[in-house]
């Protein structure tokens, strides 16, 4: 069996708003083994974004046990926590606003080495600046420029060098490509692979496009309002989707080819709002499939064989219902 | 290429905008393009490659200064749509062209309910009473799927997707002969995406409306356009119908793209992405923008711009590997 990296246990991120509590991550399960890339697939709101920061305790959770390595992070204090941030690192969705517009290049990159006191020698530093630069295919001579003078690619690679820096185990890629063109995102995907396979990194990648979620990842985990609906290897669920929502959202995916033609599954309505949702499924109103058991018990993430986790009260015995 | 109507002919169109101390950015270079009746024209390309500019060209919204429309006709229903006065343009827009922006956020106004800004259109293209407008502006939410008891809502009390309808039943509201549609769904979920074409291809079936869609993503184009123009850096680099550009890509650059995007159908191992950068927009590089960039550079590309090709009926492409007496 493979090493477990990460492992992820009934947890909860609930916001307090004024309109009630806001179920943004609502009891996910999952587990990264090291080497792997994990997809978090999902559409504005779903809590894929917030389920990242969560594990990175750069939220703190509500409730649920964040294991890395063996060990429940959620019991580390400060000190703790800052050693184990050297082997867990971020890279955010947006290269132009989680890059500080008054640092150069290579005050950006060093600065993880400076706060953690890595060099003390300044020349020390700057070689592993080099270093960090070279790996991520950013020239030696933009080391004195600054984020507004780069292109969105070049800047995601900025902030790719900076999450390398430490030598981490775990990146979290929170929608890395999102906002970039496809010949540039492209580059990025390439070089990010190159480098899970040099440095032997883990992956949770974030992010809606599904196309791309794909092409990256070993396993896929799809979420709904706060719920892991469907967690498989990648393969099958793009060949065999078990959850209606996961059927829904690989159907809408714009192919772009014109020799494949799939039934389109069109959803209704709109994502339903995550303060104080009601009991049973979160899909249900939505569903095709619904029966009244899905309006009163929430489906739990279940085995479903082949090491595929699916959330629906009818798996593998859907029956259209509605209309 | 067609046996329909021409509805709209595009030719040889140029617009620069002049950039105090940058010089000269060339958004538009001798576009050639035409739309027949009924037809959807898909407008491919990167950031910065000239997309919204030609739409706003069309629509003379171009903002002058910095932009000018150096040279070209717009023929519209016969008419060249360049020489037409403000106010003849005024009764065109809205009215037989419209257009969908990007962001249904900002291009409502957040203080007049919905129902009031698809009768203002209404009013101001058509002789209707204040009533017979509000009418006809719930007559279009009911076609885009929103019950009419909502139009006098507020923008804000709608979702994205919903926001997005409400835009597209202004768009549509006079029944234009064209729509542009600039990355209608780009900020819309791929559930509501899905949603929002299918509602658009059918209005457009229902109202006979031609269309030409700005879009990045190739994968929305082989679902809703009949014909494609890919562009590059101010100029369109190939041009033909949807079947031709999916089964025989010609350009490098549109290999290119589809060597960059991963295909939810396929298993690829890795992505064949395109080297380089988009050029600076002012300081674009000699003879064919693409060259340094391209996997087929040949040593005449830095010198010579290429011609726009017909390589076969109805195919076009610009590109210097393609023209003949080259080589």
């Amino acid at each position: 069996m493979q090493e477990r990296l990460l492992e992820v246990r009934n947890l909860k991120k609930y916001f307090s708003t004024k309109k009630g509590l806001l179920h943004a991550v609502d009891d996910v399960n999952f587990f990264i083994n090291k080497g792997e890339t994990l997809g978090l697939a999902g559409e504005s709101g779903c809590g894929k974004s917030t389920t990242g920061r969560v594990v990175l305790r750069l939220l703190e959770a509500t409730e649920g046990e964040i294991i890395f390595e063996g060990k429940d992070i959620r019991a580390f204090n400060k000190d703790q926590m800052r050693v184990m941030r050297k082997e867990m690192q971020i890279v955010f969705q947006d290269p132009f606003a989680s890059l500080n517009p008054r640092l150069s290049v290579s005050e950006i990159i060093a600065e993880p080495l400076v706060v953690n006191k890595v060099y003390k020698d300044k020349i020390e530093m700057r070689k592993h600046v080099s270093k960090l630069m070279e790996t991520v295919g950013l020239a030696e001579r933009l080391i004195n420029t600054y984020p507004h003078e780069l292109d969105g690619g070049r800047r995601q690679r900025i902030g790719i060098a900076r999450a390398l820096a430490l030598n981490p185990k775990f990146i979290v890629q929170d929608e890395p490509v999102s906002a970039l063109d496809v010949s540039i995102q492209a580059q990025i995907l390439n070089l990010m692979d190159d480098l899970q396979k040099e440095f032997g990194l883990t992956y949770m990648f974030i992010s809606h496009d599904l196309s791309v979620v794909k092409h990256v990842s070993d396993r896929i985990a799809v979420m709904y309002l706060g719920k892991i609906v469907e967690l498989s290897d990648y393969t099958s669920m793009f060949k065999d989707p078990k959850h209606p929502y996961t059927q829904a959202l690989l159907s809408a995916i714009p192919v772009p080819r014109i020799d494949v033609t799939r039934e389109r599954i069109i959803l209704e309505g709109d994502v339903p709002s995550p303060i104080n949702p009601p009991e049973g499924c979160r899909f249900y109103g939505r569903c095709r499939y619904r029966q009244d058991i899905c309006k009163e018990q929430t489906p739990e993430l279940k085995d479903v064989g082949d090491l595929r986790f699916v959330a629906c009260h009818f798996t593998n015995n859907l029956k259209e219902t509605s209309k | 290429m067609d046996n329909k109507k021409k509805l709209i002919e595009i030719k040889d169109l140029t617009i620069h905008f002049i950039v105090e101390g940058e010089g000269i950015v060339r958004a538009v270079e001798d576009m050639n393009l035409e739309i027949g009746k009924g037809e959807t024209l898909g407008l491919v390309g990167e950031t910065g490659a000239g997309k919204t500019t030609t739409a706003l060209g069309i629509m003379q919204l171009v903002p002058n200064p910095p932009g000018k429309i150096v040279s070209g006709e717009i023929i519209f229903e016969g008419e060249n749509l360049l020489t037409k006065s403000p106010a003849e343009l005024r009764k065109v827009r809205g009215n037989k062209i419209s257009m969908i922006f990007q962001d249904p956020m900002t291009s409502l106004n957040p203080v007049m309910t919905v129902g009031d800004q698809i009768a203002e259109v209404v009013k101001l293209h058509q002789k209707v009473n204040a009533a017979q407008a509000i009418e006809r502006a719930k007559e279009m939410l009911e076609k885009v799927g929103i019950p009419p008891d909502r139009s006098k809502e507020y923008p804000h009390q709608f979702s994205g997707g919903m926001r997005q309808r409400v835009v597209i039943a202004i768009a549509l509201a006079c029944n234009p002969t064209l729509l542009i549609a600039d990355e209608p769904t780009t900020a819309l979920d791929v559930t509501i995406q899905a949603q929002v074409l299918t509602l658009m291809k059918n209005l457009k079936e229902e109202f006979e409306t031609s269309m030409l869609l700005i879009t990045h993503d190739l994968g929305v184009v082989a679902e809703v356009c009949d014909k494609v123009a890919i562009m590059y850096a101010g100029n369109v680099i190939e041009y033909t119908d949807k079947k031709r550009l999916f089964t025989e890509p010609k350009h490098p650059y549109t290999l290119g793209l589809f060597g960059s995007i991963p295909d939810a159908e396929e298993d690829e191992e890795r992505l064949n992405p395109i080297k380089g950068l988009m050029p600076d927009p002012t300081n674009v590089p000699s003879g064919c923008p693409f060259h340094p960039r391209c996997p087929k550079v040949m040593s005449i590309c830095s010198e010579r711009k290429p011609n726009n090709t017909e390589i076969e009926l109805g195919h076009f492409v610009k590109c210097l590997l393609f023209e003949e007496g080259v080589k």
